[in-house]
């Protein structure tokens, strides 16, 4: 596993199996603080099985996973205060208005000055017209736009978003991710995502891990990964290495 | 940020989550004071009928009229556990909720307490209503009422929890036993009838119910006038074994759920 230094993930030997499936295959890597990275890979690759083994939803079979310094296995309760997830495949209870759903979270995460917090996000992500309808009635965009807010909460210091921009138009998606650069460069947070979307991950991520079969076959920052397979696009190279016929760097284990 | 090992912080905002959702639905609040009262009414009018056609009603008026509000306290004890665990089933909502730092027995303690106050909204209405219309007060069991109503919630609770971890494992599959579950037991619990009226190898099966306990001593205050002490030590130590294991099954299903990758699915 390449050296990083002051690191907010560190997974090493990461395995997950599901009977005779092997979700997640010994997996390596770190995350360092500040940056964005992104596991990328085709369906079935192990990303959102991944994502989920940080965020302590789901027991590994084997290996480590540590966040902000803790070990997830064992603390996990001392760092869940301080990351957080959204998924546009996870909805918030639709029978809930926006603010209801935003207080009971800011309450299990045990924000201080919790109004204040909410009409924070509802003013940077422009969901203040919207905090009294119920979840259920918003548009796509609208949920995305309410599950960031969910997200946000707590201030995470490390984010884990699965295909943050799933399902959006190019105008709400574009601005999701402007966001989240002003989040992370304000906050000094650390994201990890989960995407299929390759100018998301090119524009947002200064380091990737590409995912096929549960393994990281190939990893370094979108521009490495172009020259280093001769492609002129970071979707080339998820596409060869997706095929399975790419020369697909597995040393980078 | 609190990550304190058990927070009433963290409890309080599940509980709020279940009062939006009944606030956010007429017909869910209505279906709360619906069933009791329409048992109530039901089984009025039928104890007036035995009242003078049955002298086993006819020696304690109200026999079946307590029995009936008591039963709904410990199927809605339970079903109050069962529909609160739902409604994050149907809502897909554990996998949010289990990335914050809630903790599974605060989860439970909510549910719990969830089911309480359902109960209160539901079946005091019920029991008061019948006051005017059968000149029947369950009240007038004092003291042991409170005994009563404490065991059969406890055990309503065990019971939800159980079903919990049954929902935790098969999902929303299993959703009707949650409604049902409970009525299994009615026989063995004689709750309108002796533990005597059953054959003996079920009468076996009563003495482990802690609800055939409670039935066995109401009928004692009410026909008797003695508060059956026995009854009582049996049911309280029942109702421990069974918010014991429900409680101690419930956090493993909840471990299975996490080795399975069922939080982040769980729906049908």
């Amino acid at each position: 596993m390449r050296r990083v230094s002051d690191p907010v993930v560190e997974v090493s030997a990461l395995t997950k199996r599901f009977g005779a499936t092997l979700a997640v295959d010994g997996i390596d890597f770190a995350v360092g603080r500040g940056v964005t990275a992104a596991l990328l890979g085709g369906n079935g690759a192990g990303k959102t099985t991944t994502l989920s083994m940080l965020l302590g939803l789901l027991l590994p079979t084997a290996g480590r996973v540590r966040v902000l310094g803790e070990d997830m296995l064992r603390h996990r309760y001392r760092v869940l205060p301080r990351m957080n997830f959204s998924s546009p495949y996870v909805d918030l209870p639709h029978r809930l208005t926006v603010r209801q759903n935003l207080t009971v979270y800011g309450r299990l995460y045990g924000v201080a000055d919790l109004d204040a917090r909410i009409e924070t996000l509802a003013r940077d992500l422009q969901i203040g017209d919207f905090l009294a309808m119920q979840t259920g009635k918003l548009s796509a965009g609208q949920k995305t736009r309410v599950a960031l807010a969910k997200a946000l909460l707590n201030a995470p210091a490390l984010l884990l978003l699965d295909e943050p921009t799933a399902s959006l138009d190019p105008d709400t998606a574009d601005w999701v991710r402007g966001y989240l650069e002003r989040y992370r460069e304000e906050s000094g947070a650390t994201i990890l995502l989960a995407s299929h979307n390759m100018g998301e991950v090119e524009r947002l991520c200064s380091e990737v891990m590409m995912m096929r079969r549960g393994r990281i076959v190939d990893r370094g920052s979108p521009r490495a990964l172009i020259e280093r397979y001769g492609r002129d696009t970071l979707e080339q190279v998820f596409l060869e290495i997706a095929r399975a016929g790419g020369p697909a760097r597995e040393a980078a284990q | 940020m609190s990550a304190a090992g058990f927070s009433p912080a963290r409890i309080g905002a599940m509980l709020l989550r279940y009062l939006y959702l009944l606030r956010s639905s007429w017909p869910r609040a209505l279906e709360l004071l619906y069933w009791p009262a329409i048992q109530m009414v039901l089984w009025g009018f039928t104890s007036q009928f035995l009242m003078t056609n049955s002298s086993y009603v006819a020696r304690a008026g109200g026999v079946m009229l307590a029995a009936v509000m008591l039963w709904d306290v410990m199927f809605r004890g339970q079903l109050g556990v069962s529909i609160s665990f739902l409604e994050e089933l149907w809502s897909r909502n554990l996998g949010h909720l289990f990335v914050t730092p809630l903790r599974p027995y605060e989860w439970m303690i909510a549910l719990v307490t969830m089911s309480l106050i359902r109960i209160v909204i539901g079946v005091l209405p019920a029991m008061l209503l019948a006051i005017p219309l059968y000149h029947y007060s369950i009240f007038t069991l004092g003291l042991p009422l409170i005994a009563f109503f404490v065991l059969l919630l406890a055990m309503g609770w065990g019971l939800g929890l159980l079903i919990g971890a049954l929902l935790f494992r098969q999902g929303l599959g299993a959703e009707s036993l949650a409604w049902l579950a409970v009525f299994l037991l009615a026989p063995a619990s004689a709750v309108y009838y002796p533990l005597s009226v059953l054959p003996l190898w079920l009468q076996y099966v009563a003495y482990v119910l802690p609800s055939a306990h409670v039935f066995e001593g109401m009928r004692a205050v009410m026909f008797e006038h003695v508060f059956r002490l026995d009854h009582f030590i049996a049911a309280v130590v029942l109702d421990l074994v069974y918010l014991g294991v429900g409680g101690v099954v419930f956090l493993y299903a909840f471990r299975g759920a996490r080795r399975r990758g069922a939080l982040l699915q769980t729906g049908e």
